[in-house]
């Protein structure tokens, strides 16, 4: 079996508050799980479920209360191990008195990078990240999507193998999310491991490889988005449109309306008699479709179950 | 050592851009009035009035720079969250504050020898030559440094593990009581406990001596300052620095950031 690019063990991370700090709350629960080397890994849950607290933990920025984490076989405690990691923190901010050039060329600097590699380097990662016209510009005057797009710029400046990038798609516009996209697809063909973390589900189903859902700090599952949403229909979907009145055909009164654009779903086994009745109705059908479940669903039901068994604990205290 | 001079530049950067040099605009103002006004007021004192004066000023200025930008080093890095780029590169934590360290005393190093150069012209103003003597008030100069450098220190301990305000607060409480830390050690009194004498002696040696590094009314008078006093000073301020770095480094090495 090879290395993963990104292994965690029994990961825990708990915080204390309180007077005398005496309490503790766990904001990270036991996490054990692989990034294999050279897949795109999305890292799924709400706000506050652990996402960012784990990768911190990978960053070294906060320290473990038990558990052991590895990139690339190397102990996250090896400093060296920094080399070959890119990272944008959630809604990065940088030195704001620099430019976007100065500040890459500032943490080139950290890379063993030669003057001449810098400048190169630094040149062309602006452009990849849209900043060219803006170079000269210091960060104080940046709105939030360029800061990300610098924090996206330093992260991949020195050609890491890995690539943890937090809540990436934050702060950017259609525009910005669907370069960054582009810029994840890109580090995937040359063979790079990407982790990142989202609540943008559609950015998962879009991009990843597998994703693990976490919530309440607790690993709820890893796989492709595939796996985790199942495989069975859960039935048909028609779109059709209709000029004039509607009929009164029994189908149409299930129908959801957009205009003259209407929507129905309905078991597959009825689908042929749902066309003949449509098409006796003078309905024009669009498009015919399988209903899956999405991971958006999958995700809110996990969810809702954590909700549910943190209420059940609360009102059981009580 | 490549990592601390990287961070050190920058840090230098900073606070040329912060406009920190600014107040050398001040001290240039207060030069220029001291020199015309020492000359119409006090006959025969003017050098040592201009020179207590002179150093005095570097000496404040320095303190206010070196306490307010030096517990702001980290603190700001941390709740600004500039900190969590940089720390994900291959970057020790106390190659960090090495730098932090010396980015500041950098500044207070330029930022007092052009203070410097303006205490000389208002000197030559006044006197309209320099005498070998005048070569103490570089002395004078190097001994404040020291003790910026020292003080920088002790404000980025405390900003390792306290907020702002109170890292502000206990680095002006120790300077204070460095200060007196030398009539600790020699405190004569018959109404105190000789057991409370005896911890005060002993927290006066703990206590950083600030007077180690004040030869300002000597050299104001004219006096010389001895070699071995430069060198003790500057043994005493480069391993108390050092001692108080090290205990910066292993605070901040296992600090969680937010």
């Amino acid at each position: 079996m090879s290395t993963p690019a990104i292994e965690t063990e029994n990961l825990s991370k708990e915080y204390p508050f309180g007077f005398l700090n005496l309490k503790t709350k766990k904001s990270l629960e036991n996490l054990t799980m692989r990034v294999e080397t050279g897949e795109v890994f999305g890292f799924l849950g709400p706000n506050g479920a652990g996402k960012s607290t784990t990768i911190k933990l990978l960053m070294r920025l906060i320290f473990p209360t038990s558990g052991t984490a590895r990139i690339q076989g190397k102990s996250i405690d090896d400093v060296r191990m920094h080399q070959n990691i890119g990272y944008l923190p959630e809604q990065p901010y940088f030195y704001d008195y620099l430019t976007a050039t100065e500040v890459l060329d500032y943490f080139a600097r950290f890379h063993n990078l030669s003057a001449g590699d810098r400048r190169e380097r630094v040149a062309k990662m602006l452009q990849k990240v849209g900043l060219e016209t803006a170079k000269k510009i210091q960060l104080r005057k940046y709105s939030k999507g360029m800061l990300q797009r610098v924090g996206l710029a330093q992260a991949i400046l020195h050609d890491p193998e890995v690539v943890v990038l937090d809540e990436p798609m934050s702060g950017l516009d259609p525009l910005g999310r669907r370069e960054v996209r582009d810029i994840i697809l890109e580090l995937k063909h040359a063979g790079k491991t990407v982790l990142f973390s989202t609540h943008i589900l559609t950015d998962a189903e879009m991009l990843c490889d597998r994703v693990g859902v976490i919530v309440g700090g607790k690993l709820r599952g890893v796989g492709t988005p595939g796996e985790m949403v199942g495989i069975q229909t859960q039935g048909m979907e028609i779109l059709f449109e209709l000029h004039g009145e509607l009929q009164k055909a029994p189908l149409l009164a299930r129908a959801a309306r957009t205009g003259e654009r209407y929507r129905v779903q309905i078991p597959e086994s009825e689908l042929y008699g749902a066309i003949d009745e449509l098409k006796a109705a003078g309905a024009r059908i669009l498009s015919v479709s399988q209903v899956k479940p999405n991971l958006e669903e999958f995700f809110m039901n996990l969810v809702e179950a954590d909700r549910a068994q943190a209420n059940a604990i609360d009102v059981s205290g009580k | 050592m490549k990592n601390v001079l990287t961070v050190a530049t920058n840090t230098f950067r900073e606070a040329v851009r912060d406009r920190v040099l600014y107040n050398l605009v001040f001290f240039a103002l207060l030069m220029m009035g001291a020199a015309i006004l020492v000359g119409q007021i006090s006959i025969g004192i003017e050098s040592s009035v201009i020179v207590s004066l002179g150093l005095t000023a570097i000496s404040v200025i320095g303190i206010f720079i070196a306490i307010f930008i030096g517990v702001g080093l980290v603190s700001k890095e941390m709740d600004k969250r500039t900190l969590y780029a940089l720390l994900a590169k291959p970057v020790q934590r106390w190659e960090f504050l090495l730098g932090k360290f010396f980015g500041l005393v950098m500044t207070l190093t330029v930022n007092t020898a052009a203070m410097a150069v303006g205490l000389f012209v208002a000197l030559w103003t006044v006197k309209h030559s320099l005498t070998g003597s005048d070569v103490y008030i570089l002395v004078a100069v190097y001994l404040i440094v020291l003790k910026l450098a020292l003080l920088v220190g002790l404000a980025l301990l405390f900003s390792c593990f306290t907020t702002p305000f109170l890292a502000i607060l206990f680095s002006a409480g120790i300077y204070v009581a460095g200060v007196f830390a030398q009539n600790l050690r020699t405190m004569q009194a018959v109404d105190i406990n000789p057991a409370t004498l005896r911890m005060l002696k002993g927290v006066s040696y703990v206590l950083p001596n600030f007077e180690n590094f004040n030869v300002m009314g000597t050299v104001a008078h004219g006096g010389v300052v001895p070699g071995a006093l430069v060198w003790h000073a500057t043994l005493y301020g480069v391993i108390y620095s050092a001692v108080v770095l090290a205990g910066a480094a292993a605070i901040f090495s296992r600090r969680n950031l937010k």
